[in-house]
C-alpha cells in the first residue's frame, strides 16, 4: 500500500512540476495546489497506513493509527490553503493590471541592467 | 598609550581638525597649520637616533585585541627610524611646497590635507609597528589614502582611472600579503615580527615557507611598482604634483621595499629569495629605464624613472642576501648598505625633480616636453635644481647618485661570485643588465634636462608666459638638492647614524653583538671596474642621447597591443564583460528557467544521494494490504491528475484539481483520518470556489493554443522529479529505524490533555504553538488579500481606490 501511495504521490509531483514549468500563471498556481496535495499524501504515507483504528480513544481499539502525521497534515492543509488563496488573488490582481496570464510577458524589462 | 603610539596616531587626530581650519580660517592657507605636525614629528624622531646608534631598540605594547594576539606594538630600530625620518622630513617639505602649489581659492584644501595626513599616519604605522596584522591595517590605509589623493581632481576621467587602477593593483598585493602573514602566523603562532625572526629555523623547515614568501613578496612588489605590477604608477601621475613627489617617489612606493627589508631576516637565507628579489629588481630597473626614454610627459618620465630606481634598490636588497650564504659577510653586505644609501638618495633627488616638474607645469601650463624648451634663462633656479637632480639620478659626480651607483655596480659585480643553484654563469647577467639600465637612465636624465631647459623658447605653444616660480615654492626643492650635494661631499655623516643601524636591523643575526657593520662610503676607490663602467655610461649615454632621433624607431618594434597596460585593460574589461555575459546567460528573467535550475539541482543531488550513497532500498515488509477501494481511488486520482495537465480549458483544469482534492479526502477516510477528511473536503470546496471566482469571470476562457505546447525539457525534468519523489517515498517507508512517538500521544491524550480525539489534543494541547502560528498565517493571508483588493497605488506612488471591474 505504501509503495502504491508513493507511486501516486510521485505522479502528482510530476504533474505539478510540469504545470509549474508552464507559461500560464493559472497553471502555475494549479501546479502549486497539486504539489501540496502530493506532499500531504506523502506525509500520511510516511506515517504508516492502516495500522489500527482512527485515533479517537472512545473507539477502545487495540491499536490506533499514528496521530502525529495527521496533526501535521492538518496544519499544512490550512497553511497551504492560506498561501494558495493569497497567490490566487495576487494572480487575479496581476491579470487585472497587466491584462495577461502569460509568464513570459510578465518578465521584468532590461532597464536595470 | 605612550608618546610613541601617540606619535603614530597624531596625524589621524590632527586630521579631525583640518576641516575646521579650512572652514573657519579661510584667510590663512590650511597648509600652514598642517606644516607644524611633520616638523614636530621629525624633531621627535631625530632625537631617537641616539638610541638606534647605540644599537638599542625600543619596544612598546598597547593592547588592542589581546585575545587574538593583535596588539599595537611599536618597535623602533634603525630601519624603521630611517623610514620615519624620510616620511616626516619629506612630508614637511611637501606640505610646505603644496602651500604654494595649491591655490587656496581654487582648490578644496580641507580634503587634500585630511588625505595627506591620513597617509602620513598610515605610513608611519607601516614602518614602526611590530605586529603584522596592525602593519596590514596601516598598509591598506596607505592604499586607500593614495587612492583618494590620486583621485583628488575627481572630475577628470583620467584621475578616476588612475586611482581605480592603483587601488586594484595595490589591494590585490595587499590581500596576498595578508595571506602570507596568516601563513606565517600558522607556522610561528605569533603575529609579532620579532617572534617570527626568532623562529627562523621553524619557518625554514615548514611546508608553507615558499607560499608565505611568495605572497608577501607579491604584496611588496605591487606596492613598490616592480615588474610587471609597475603599470599603476605612471597612471598615478594624475595626482597633484606634491602627492606624486611624496607618495609616488619618496614614501609609499618604498613601503614594499621596507617590507622586503623587514622580512629579510625571515626569508633571506633561502636561495629562492635571493633569485626572486634580485632578478625582479634588475628586470624592473632595465625595463623602467628603457621605457622612460620614450615618454614625452615630464611626470611620466619621472614615474618610469621611479620604477627603474626602485628596481635598482630591490635588486640590491636581493643581492645583499648572499651575505647569509657565505662567510664573507663584508663582501656582500655592501649591496644592502648601497640599497639603504640609494633609498635616501632617491628620496632627495626624485623629490626635488618632481617639485621642479610641478613648478614648470605651474608656470608654463604644460608638462609636455615637446612644447617646452629654452627655459634655462627664464627659470634659472628651477634649472639648477633640475640639473642637480638629473645628474644625481644619472649617477654623475659630484652628486650623491654617483656614490650609490658606484656601490650598485660593486654589489652587482660581486653577485657574479654567487653560485646558488649552481648557475654561476647566469650571475654575469646582473652587471650587464645593471650597466644597460644605467645607460638608459643617463639618456632619459639628459633628455629630461636638456629638452626642457635648452633649445628654443616657444612662447606660442605655452598657455602662460613662463617666469620663475615664487620663492616659497622653491624652498623645498632647494633644501633637497642641497642635501643631495652635501651627501656627495660628506657621505659619512649618514654612515653610522642612519645606514649602519638600518643594515643591522636587516641582518640582525649576521654579526655578534657589539660588532658593527663597517660602513664607509668614499668618493674615490682608485681605478676600479666601477669607474670604467661609469665612464662607459657617460660615453655611450651621450652618444645615445645625441642620436636619439635616429634609433627612436626601436620603440615602434613593440606593438601597442603587447603592452602590459593593454593587458590590464583587456583583463578588467574582459572580466566585466565575461561576468555580464555569464550572468545574462542564466539570469533570463523567466520564472520557468529558475524553476528548471531548482528542480534539476533537486534531481541531481537527491538522485546521487540515492545512487552513490546507497540510500535506496525496497521492502514490502510491514506495509498494509491493498484493497479494492484503494485501487479504484488510485485510478480516479491518476486520471484526475492527468486531466489537470491535459485540460484544454481553464474550467476543466480547475474541476480536475477539485476531483484530485476530493479523492484525497476519500483517501483520508480510508486511511482513518476523519479530521483530515473533513478539513480537506471543506477547504477543497472553498479553493475551487476561489479558483472559479478569480478566473471564471475573466474573459478568454480558453487557454491560448501556444501555452499548451509540449516541451520535452519540461517533461524530462518533471518525470525526474516524480521518479525521485517516488523512490524517496519507497526508500524511506522501507527502512524504519525507530518506533514512532505516537504511543505517547495515544496513551496520555486522555489523562494529560483531557480529550479522546488524539489529533485534536495534539493540535491544541501537545503542540498548540503550531496551531497558534497557523492561525497567524491565515490572518496575514486574509489581511493581505484584503489589502490587494482594496488598495491600489497609482503611477505617482499614491494609493487610490481600485477601479471598478466590469
Amino acid at each position: 500500500m505504501e509503495i502504491l501511495m508513493s507511486v501516486i504521490a510521485g505522479i502528482i509531483f510530476m504533474a505539478a512540476t510540469y504545470l509549474l514549468l508552464s507559461k500560464s500563471l493559472l497553471r502555475v498556481i494549479i501546479g502549486t495546489a497539486l504539489l501540496s496535495h502530493g506532499v500531504h499524501l506523502l506525509l500520511l504515507t510516511m506515517g504508516g497506513l492502516k495500522k489500527g483504528a482512527p485515533p479517537v480513544l472512545s473507539e477502545h481499539a487495540k491499536a490506533f493509527v499514528d496521530p502525529l502525521p495527521q496533526a501535521l497534515i492538518l496544519t499544512a492543509i490550512v497553511i497551504s490553503f492560506g498561501v494558495t488563496s493569497f497567490i490566487l488573488v495576487m494572480a487575479f490582481r496581476a491579470y487585472q493590471e497587466l491584462h495577461t496570464d502569460d509568464m513570459d510577458q510578465m518578465r521584468g524589462n532590461d532597464q536595470h541592467e | 598609550m605612550q608618546l610613541l603610539h601617540f606619535a603614530i596616531l597624531s596625524p589621524f587626530l590632527f586630521a579631525f581638525f583640518i576641516p575646521f581650519f579650512a572652514k573657519y580660517a579661510k584667510k590663512i592657507h590650511t597648509g600652514w597649520f598642517v606644516l607644524v605636525l611633520p616638523i614636530l614629528l621629525f624633531i621627535y624622531f631625530i632625537r631617537m637616533l641616539s638610541i638606534t646608534m647605540a644599537g638599542e631598540t625600543v619596544r612598546s605594547v598597547l593592547e588592542w585585541i589581546p585575545s587574538l594576539g593583535i596588539n599595537f606594538t611599536v618597535y623602533i630600530d634603525g630601519l624603521g627610524l630611517l623610514f620615519a625620518l624620510l616620511i616626516t622630513g619629506i612630508g614637511a617639505l611637501v606640505v610646505l611646497y603644496s602651500i604654494f602649489y595649491l591655490s587656496k581659492e581654487k582648490e578644496q584644501l580641507g580634503p587634500f590635507y585630511v588625505y595627506l595626513l591620513m597617509f602620513m599616519g598610515a605610513m608611519l604605522g607601516v614602518v614602526l609597528v611590530d605586529n603584522v596584522m596592525v602593519l596590514y591595517m596601516f598598509w591598506e590605509l596607505t592604499s586607500l589614502s593614495s587612492f583618494l589623493l590620486i583621485g583628488y581632481w575627481y572630475k577628470r576621467e583620467k584621475s578616476r582611472y588612475g586611482a581605480t587602477k592603483s587601488l586594484l593593483i595595490t589591494v590585490f598585493g595587499g590581500l596576498c600579503m595578508l595571506g602570507g602573514f596568516i601563513l606565517l602566523y600558522i607556522i610561528t603562532d605569533s603575529f609579532s615580527i620579532r617572534e617570527m625572526i626568532n623562529q627562523v629555523h621553524l619557518i625554514a623547515s615548514h611546508d608553507f615557507f615558499i607560499p608565505a614568501m611568495i605572497l608577501i613578496l607579491l604584496g611588496a612588489f605591487t606596492k613598490s611598482a616592480q615588474f610587471p605590477f609597475y603599470i599603476w604608477l605612471p597612471d598615478a601621475m594624475e595626482a597633484p604634483t606634491p602627492v606624486s613627489a611624496y607618495l609616488h617617489s619618496a614614501t609609499m612606493v618604498k613601503a614594499g621595499i621596507y617590507v622586503i627589508a623587514r622580512f629579510s631576516p625571515v626569508f633571506a637565507f633561502s636561495s629562492e629569495w635571493f633569485w626572486i628579489v634580485s632578478l625582479t629588481g634588475i628586470i624592473t630597473m632595465v625595463w623602467g629605464s628603457f621605457h622612460a626614454v620614450k615618454q614625452t610627459d615630464l611626470k611620466a618620465i619621472l614615474a618610469f624613472s621611479t620604477v627603474s630606481q626602485l628596481g635598482m634598490v630591490v635588486s640590491m636588497l636581493g643581492a645583499g642576501a648572499a651575505a647569509l650564504h657565505y662567510d664573507n659577510t663584508e663582501y656582500y653586505t655592501v649591496a644592502t648598505m648601497a640599497a639603504i644609501f640609494h633609498l635616501i638618495n632617491h628620496a632627495t633627488f626624485k623629490g626635488s625633480l618632481f617639485m621642479a616638474a610641478g613648478i614648470i607645469d605651474h608656470e608654463t601650463g604644460t608638462r609636455d616636453i615637446r612644447r617646452l624648451g629654452g627655459l634655462m634663462a627664464i627659470m634659472p633656479i628651477t634649472f639648477t635644481i633640475s640639473l642637480i637632480g638629473t645628474f644625481s639620478m644619472a649617477g654623475l659626480p659630484p652628486f650623491n647618485g654617483f656614490l650609490s651607483k658606484e656601490m650598485f655596480f660593486t654589489s652587482m659585480l660581486r653577485v657574479t661570485h654567487v653560485d646558488l643553484f649552481n648557475v654561476q654563469t647566469w650571475g654575469v647577467l646582473f652587471p650587464v643588465l645593471a650597466w644597460i639600465g644605467s645607460v638608459f637612465t643617463f639618456i632619459y636624465s639628459m633628455k629630461l634636462l636638456f629638452q626642457t631647459f635648452r633649445g628654443t623658447y616657444q612662447p606660442d605653444k605655452l598657455e602662460k608666459k613662463a617666469h620663475e616660480a615664487p620663492i616659497g615654492m622653491l624652498i623645498s626643492p632647494v633644501i633637497l638638492v642641497a642635501f643631495a650635494v652635501s651627501l656627495f661631499f660628506f657621505p659619512n655623516i649618514l654612515s653610522y647614524s642612519v645606514i649602519e643601524p638600518a643594515v643591522s636591523s636587516i641582518y640582525p643575526t649576521l654579526l655578534d653583538s657589539h660588532e658593527k657593520f663597517h660602513v664607509h662610503i668614499s668618493q674615490w676607490h682608485g681605478f676600479t671596474a666601477e669607474v670604467f663602467m661609469t665612464l662607459g655610461i657617460i660615453v655611450i649615454g651621450t652618444a645615445g642621447y645625441l642620436t636619439l632621433s635616429k634609433w627612436k624607431g626601436i620603440y615602434q618594434l613593440f606593438s601597442e597591443k603587447l603592452t602590459l597596460n593593454r593587458l590590464y585593460d583587456k583583463l578588467t574589461i574582459g572580466m566585466e564583460k565575461g561576468s555580464y555575459q555569464v550572468t545574462k546567460r542564466y539570469m533570463t528573467g523567466f520564472l520557468r528557467d529558475y524553476l528548471l535550475y531548482v528542480f534539476a539541482a533537486f534531481i541531481i543531488l537527491m538522485g546521487s544521494a540515492l545512487v552513490f550513497k546507497g540510500g535506496f532500498s525496497f521492502s514490502t515488509e510491514g506495509t498494509a494490504k491493498i484493497g479494492v477501494y484503494e485501487i479504484i481511488l488510485s485510478v480516479v486520482m491518476i486520471s484526475a491528475t492527468a486531466a489537470t495537465v491535459f485540460a484544454k480549458s481553464r474550467l476543466t483544469a480547475i474541476i480536475s484539481l477539485g476531483v484530485v482534492g476530493y479523492t484525497l479526502a476519500l483517501f483520508f477516510v480510508i486511511f482513518r483520518a476523519p479530521d483530515l477528511a473533513l478539513t480537506q473536503l471543506v477547504i477543497e470546496t472553498i479553493s475551487v470556489a476561489l479558483f472559479l471566482l478569480c478566473f471564471y469571470h475573466l474573459p478568454k476562457l480558453r487557454w491560448k493554443k501556444k501555452t499548451r505546447t509540449f516541451r520535452l525539457n519540461n517533461f524530462i525534468i518533471s518525470l525526474g522529479v516524480g521518479i525521485i519523489v517516488t523512490l524517496l517515498g519507497i526508500a524511506s517507508s522501507s527502512q524504519r529505524t525507530k518506533d514512532s512517538i505516537a504511543s505517547f500521544f495515544t496513551k496520555h491524550s486522555h489523562d494529560l490533555g483531557g480529550g479522546d480525539n488524539v489529533v485534536n489534543v495534539i493540535l491544541v494541547d501537545f503542540r498548540g504553538f503550531d496551531t497558534m502560528f497557523e492561525i497567524t498565517v491565515l490572518t496575514i493571508a486574509a489581511l493581505g488579500i484584503y489589502g490587494m483588493i482594496k488598495t491600489k497605488v497609482n503611477e505617482e506612488g499614491k494609493s487610490v481606490e481600485p477601479r471598478e471591474d466590469k
